[in-house]
């Protein structure tokens, strides 16, 4: 025992030492969850705080084309600035260029001509099918499209999210010119604003309602799933200090000395284990600390702790014995310490992005879904996940812990061969 | 048999890439309380002897006793206690001091926490460590290293001392403090086996020596004897005239 316990002082002492393996190990994670959970908590709040900067060019006259910017405001997403309805398609580009702005539409000439045409029509055939004389024309009515430029650096989902947004304001000119039209047809004056009001305003709203094991109906924010999954990657990514702590210990002559000496080399990797063991909880306890109480104080939603303490005790130690285990498999295997790191951070990056911790794994192509159960980080996720945003306890995370000790133990043994095979053990 | 410090019987080894020295039907046999130097060229097998009679690679035939105790049988590693050993390289840790690096060394040799102080503090005071026995190692000089590495070596007063040229780039003053170090943990029961390139320090330390070229010991004796049978007046006289004077590497 009391082997392992100097063993252990002499890997902690070591550790301590070494500045740029705990900046590495604890400020940048550190810095990383901070800047993607604002990034991401940014982009959770497109609608109301930050809005994305459009700009509008109205080559109508009519009284349509400025329903649909007022439309368009009202949906909340976008920062509208006008530009001259004589900006040619170049000048717009031009601006855009300038990164004016991210976007820009165009509202064609005869918009309001055009839909006005297209309301008539159409309430002139609801009037038909109702049995009475309505004005049709009947031909069909084709309206020109909005035009939408885009700086190339916006992603398809958002471009999705905007198309969206464009289509229900065009939606609803459409509509309320039809719904006018069809009024006057009937009743030959106008319909009463406070009438129209009734009829398109009185959406019906959406009541969302997570589902999570616990019944808890807490929104999910930005925190509660970049900490978990960022906490799982700085804790994997204490293969750059241990990997190349055990190549390191391997090329050099203490290595030699400890072959010598009538102790097994276990100890020197049981107390490894331990000691970054400890390592990945303060990791965790450092950037949930983080999560809790500094989060709010620069205006990001706080982390909830899940209710089972237990339960996030037991996967964090075991997310941190297997992020253990595959540093020190790294170094076993590895020849020169920037084998380790280069190979072992690459990897990690690799393990995340198939585990779901970069893109999530429902959004994945089918292929990768598969794939993801490979990697011990998508099981770790999953665990955290279930913890954090399903309010579960341990019995629900088993699942999610049994293939994640599975692959820590195959990642143990594949070290231990690497070791029999340099005669090291 | 009970007299030999180290017995090695019949070894036969070769490297699997069979590339560099192997050794076919060695025999050697060091007695208690020798100051006992193996001299020869580079590639001549020093090291892979030392690393034989060390345990840090196995021989595919014959055998190596330490005291009676044969070495190499992974699983045992009680042997180990019997001897300590000094490699060419620095075999500690350069970011902890020379107290921090006995004390682990002390705990892997198998000795308790009140035994590796008592030892620390004795070696340190020895070898002259005692002022910076609390700085990073990394800091120091060669000599100083050279120092920390033989203290590591001796920390749990082995009963055999493997040492590989353990004065290789210091100066007068530390090689001389080693010397006379090594020569009274010896006149205290220490056998050592030592090598060296340093001929006129071997000379003053030895008093028995081996000289090993291409894997076989060609000659093996009292020092004095061997310099009158070949008529050398110095070690390194008897070196060039058994080993003869063309580049190895």
């Amino acid at each position: 025992m009391y082997k392992l316990k100097a063993t252990i002082i002499k890997d902690i002492r070591i550790l301590l030492r070494d500045k740029v393996g705990i900046a590495l190990m604890f400020v940048m994670p550190i810095i990383l969850v901070v800047i993607v959970t604002s990034i991401q908590n940014s982009t959770f709040q497109l609608v109301n705080k930050n809005r994305i900067a459009m700009m509008v060019c109205n080559r109508d006259t009519g009284k349509l084309s400025t329903q649909l910017i007022e439309s368009i405001d009202k949906i909340g997403m976008f920062k509208i600035a006008n530009i001259p309805k004589s900006e040619t398609e170049e000048a717009i580009k031009q601006r855009m260029r300038g990164k004016d702005a991210l976007l820009a539409i165009v509202i064609p000439a005869d918009y309001t001509q055009k839909i006005t045409a297209k309301a008539k029509n159409v309430s002139g055939k609801a009037l038909n099918s109702f049995g009475l004389n309505g004005d049709t024309v009947n031909k069909k009515i084709s309206v020109n499209p909005l035009t939408m430029y885009f700086q190339p650096v916006l992603q398809q989902s958002y471009r999705f999210s905007i198309n969206g947004a464009l289509r229900s304001a065009l939606q609803i000119v459409e509509s309320r010119e039809t719904l006018r039209q069809l009024y006057f047809a009937i009743n030959e004056k106008p319909l009463p604003e406070a009438l129209e009001k009734d009829l398109l305003n009185n959406q019906t709203t959406i009541n969302e309602v997570p589902v999570s094991i616990s019944g808890g109906t807490i929104m999910p924010n930005a925190s509660q799933h970049n900490v978990p999954a960022w906490t799982i990657f700085a804790m994997f990514f204490i293969i750059i200090s241990l990997g190349g702590s055990v190549v390191r210990e391997k090329l050099s002559g203490s290595f030699i000395r400890l072959k010598t000496l009538p102790t097994d080399f276990m100890v020197a990797l049981i107390s490894k284990q331990i000691t970054y063991l400890g390592v990945t909880l303060l990791q965790a306890a450092v950037i949930f600390s983080m999560g809790i109480w500094l989060f709010p104080l620069i205006g990001l939603p706080a982390l909830n702790l899940p209710s089972d303490y237990l339960a996030l005790l037991v996967v964090t130690l075991i997310c941190g014995w297997c992020a253990v285990s595959y540093a020190i498999c790294m170094g076993v295997y590895a020849h020169t310490q920037e084998q380790a790191n280069g190979f072992g951070a690459v990897s990690i990056v690799i393990l995340a992005a198939i585990g779901g911790l970069l893109v999530p794994s429902f959004a994945m192509p089918d292929g990768f879904k598969t794939a993801a159960v490979i990697s011990p980080l998508h099981w770790s996720i999953e665990a955290y996940y279930r913890l954090f945003l399903d309010g579960g306890k341990l019995k629900d995370v088993i699942p999610n812990l049994l293939p994640l000790l599975g692959i820590t133990m195959l990642i143990q043994l594949v070290a231990y061969i690497g070791l029999k095979k340099k005669n090291l053990v | 048999m009970a007299n030999l410090a180290v017995e090695i019987n019949n070894l036969a080894f070769s490297y699997t890439e069979n590339t560099g020295v192997h050794f076919a039907g060695l025999n050697l046999q060091v007695p208690k309380g020798e100051r006992f130097g193996l001299f020869g060229p580079n590639g001549a097998g020093k090291t892979t002897l030392m690393s034989l009679m060390t345990g840090l690679i196995s021989a595919q035939s014959g055998s190596i006793k330490l005291l009676g105790q044969p070495i190499g049988i992974k699983k045992d590693k009680e042997v180990n206690k019997l001897f300590g050993f000094v490699p060419q390289d620095f075999s500690f840790y350069q970011e902890l001091s020379p107290a921090e690096n006995l004390e682990f060394f002390g705990a892997w040799a198998g000795l308790s926490k009140k035994q590796t102080n008592q030892r620390t503090t004795e070696l340190l005071e020895v070898l002259g460590l005692q002022d910076v026995r609390n700085q990073p190692v990394e800091k120091f000089s060669g000599g100083m290293k050279r120092r920390v590495n033989l203290a590591i070596g001796v920390i749990h007063n082995p009963a055999i001392l493997i040492l590989d040229e353990p004065t290789v780039g210091v100066d007068v003053q530390t090689r001389h403090a080693i010397i006379d170090y090594l020569r009274k943990i010896n006149n205290a029961g220490t056998t050592l086996v030592y090598t060296s390139h340093q001929l006129g320090e071997a000379e003053d330390l030895c008093n028995e020596v081996a000289l090993i070229d291409d894997g076989q010991i060609i000659a093996q004796g009292q020092l004095e004897s061997l310099m009158e049978k070949y008529g050398q007046p110095t070690l390194e006289g008897l070196f060039l005239n058994l080993t003869g004077k063309q580049y190895r590497d």
